[in-house]
């Protein structure tokens, strides 16, 4: 499902992320990718979004060579992916039902079926009572749990979690992992980017270990 | 409901939220649309009934075929007879050297000068009107006519109209650049308010692509505003026309009668109008789709 050969990410200016990176994912599968800052954990996500392109090497996605994808075709393959950022990226001036409904709505999805959709979402992360707060109204374990709500809308094949607890205190952290192994249970390969190996072992997890862009282990 | 119709269903309603926040600020870039493309609407609409009434002028042409002094009675029939034959002749009327001093003495007033004359110093005259009313042909009958015996010389009054019908030539071609000179304003006025609109919708548009919107998606609602905007700004141009034609028809009314002419400015006709909106619209439409593309372009880079 997920297949990196050889890739390496260098940006403008010439550093390099990424160093000749070889490994798979198969589907179902749940991977932490570890290592210091820096270290490439959000490059290597971003390469399976299409949200960067390989320098050097292929990264193939649900059958799709990410350096190859046509631009008009990215949308239709990250909407087979969920997204799942430390920042959130919620939309602050809309609820979290506008929020969680965002994916659906791009989608096109009837209106009826998107609300089943949303609701059923919230319901999942503990938030169907919040539905018509704002993010600013809710906590930051409250936003990341709309985040994860809004990744999982769509029913996605791949979740991408970029540091998903790196601002949460230890308990909310908690709750959040125990949703990605729910998520995982039902098929759904997730990758996870932490700089904490300890998460890989809370979730029982395939540990890839990055170090100055070379996978360590 | 296809997905198609749903989202640009979606789009348009977003847009029109956005509008009813926002009244001010749209009415008045609208405002700005319309002033600008009310001048170029205005003056073709004024060229529109110029054109009108130098149809009208042109539609009676006449040629004055002035005769000699030594045509008799038996010349000036067979004069006619030969006009008579001529298909390029709607019709003709003689008129004597009597009836002509008769008619110069009732109206110009001028009885106390031409009754201290030996004798009537006026010739007979035929007073032709062409078949056509195409300047060319006028001209070449006028030619012909000046060639048959008799005849001291044509008058023709075609020169005039030429000279409108040059004028309105000269005017329509000043509208047309105006209006592309004003058209290229207010696509820069509506790509001016698109970029404020998707710099303050910077962060839904990264997030949007993020999670699976195409291009189309984010373009969408951006040029639903730049379209509504463009054809709102029509409106009001149409509407600005409108009230500067009212208000000027009375003190026309008044100027033409002075010259024995009733004239007054007619409004632009539906198709006119439905071509100025429909224009306003495309124009904010482009100045949309340009403003988007260069600007996501920039977001995504």
């Amino acid at each position: 499902m997920i297949a990196f050969s050889q890739v390496s990410k260098r940006y403008p200016g010439g550093y390099e992320a990424l160093r000749d990176l070889t490994f798979s994912i198969e589907p179902g599968e749940m991977v932490c990718v570890t290592g210091h800052s820096g270290a490439g954990k959000s490059t290597l996500l971003k390469l399976v979004a299409a949200i960067e392109t390989p320098s050097n090497g292929s990264v193939v996605v649900n059958g799709q060579n990410i350096g190859q994808i046509r631009r008009s075709a990215i949308p239709f393959l990250r909407r087979n992916i969920g997204l799942i950022f430390q920042d959130h990226k919620l939309l602050y001036n809309r609820t979290a039902y506008e929020n969680v409904l965002l994916p659906l709505h791009i989608a096109g999805f009837d209106p009826a079926e998107s609300a089943k959709r949303v609701r059923a979402a919230l319901d999942k992360v503990g938030l169907l009572d919040r539905e018509k707060s704002f993010p600013v109204a809710l906590s930051g374990g409250e936003q990341q749990r709309l985040c994860i709500a809004r990744a999982i809308v769509n029913r996605p094949s791949i979740l991408l979690a970029d540091e998903p607890t790196g601002n949460l205190d230890a308990n909310y952290a908690h709750d959040i992992l125990e949703m990605f192994k729910s998520f995982n249970q039902v098929g759904v390969t997730i990758v996870i980017a932490t700089p904490d190996p300890q998460t890989a072992r809370d979730l029982n997890a395939r540990l890839l270990t990055l170090d100055h862009g070379k996978l360590a282990s | 409901m296809s997905v198609w119709l749903i989202q640009h269903r979606a789009a348009l309603a977003g847009v029109l939220r956005h509008f009813a926040r926002t009244p001010f600020a749209s009415l008045l870039t609208a405002l700005v649309i319309g002033v600008a493309l009310s001048l170029p609407a205005g003056l073709y609409s004024l060229l529109v009934n110029i054109q009108g009434l130098a149809n009208h002028a042109q539609g009676e042409p006449l040629i004055t075929v002035v005769l000699t002094a030594t045509a008799n009675a038996e010349a000036i029939n067979d004069l006619q007879a030969k006009l008579r034959k001529r298909e390029d002749i709607a019709e003709f009327t003689f008129i004597p050297r009597d009836q002509a001093l008769q008619e110069l003495n009732r109206s110009a007033g001028v009885g106390d000068v031409t009754a201290g004359l030996d004798k009537n110093p006026l010739p007979d005259v035929i007073t032709v009107r062409p078949a056509s009313t195409d300047a060319p042909a006028i001209t070449k009958l006028g030619e012909e006519l000046r060639k048959l015996p008799k005849v001291e010389t044509v008058l023709l009054d075609e020169a005039w109209v030429k000279r409108l019908h040059a004028m309105l030539q000269l005017g329509r071609e000043g509208v047309t650049l105006l209006a592309v000179l004003l058209g290229f304003a207010l696509v820069v006025i509506i790509g001016n308010t698109i970029r404020l609109q998707i710099l303050s919708q910077r962060e839904e548009i990264e997030v949007s692509s993020l999670i699976g919107a195409t291009d189309a998606f984010v373009r969408r609602p951006f040029l639903y505003h730049g379209a509504i905007q463009g054809g709102a700004g029509g409106a009001i141009a149409w509407l600005v026309v409108a009230g500067a034609f009212r208000l000027l028809n009375d003190a026309i009314t008044r100027l033409a009668a002075l010259y024995d002419l009733n004239f007054q400015l007619a409004l632009p006709a539906t198709p006119d109008i439905l071509a100025l909106l429909l224009f306003a619209t495309v124009l904010g439409w482009m100045g949309a789709y340009l403003a988007v593309g260069r600007h996501l372009r920039e977001i995504f880079s």
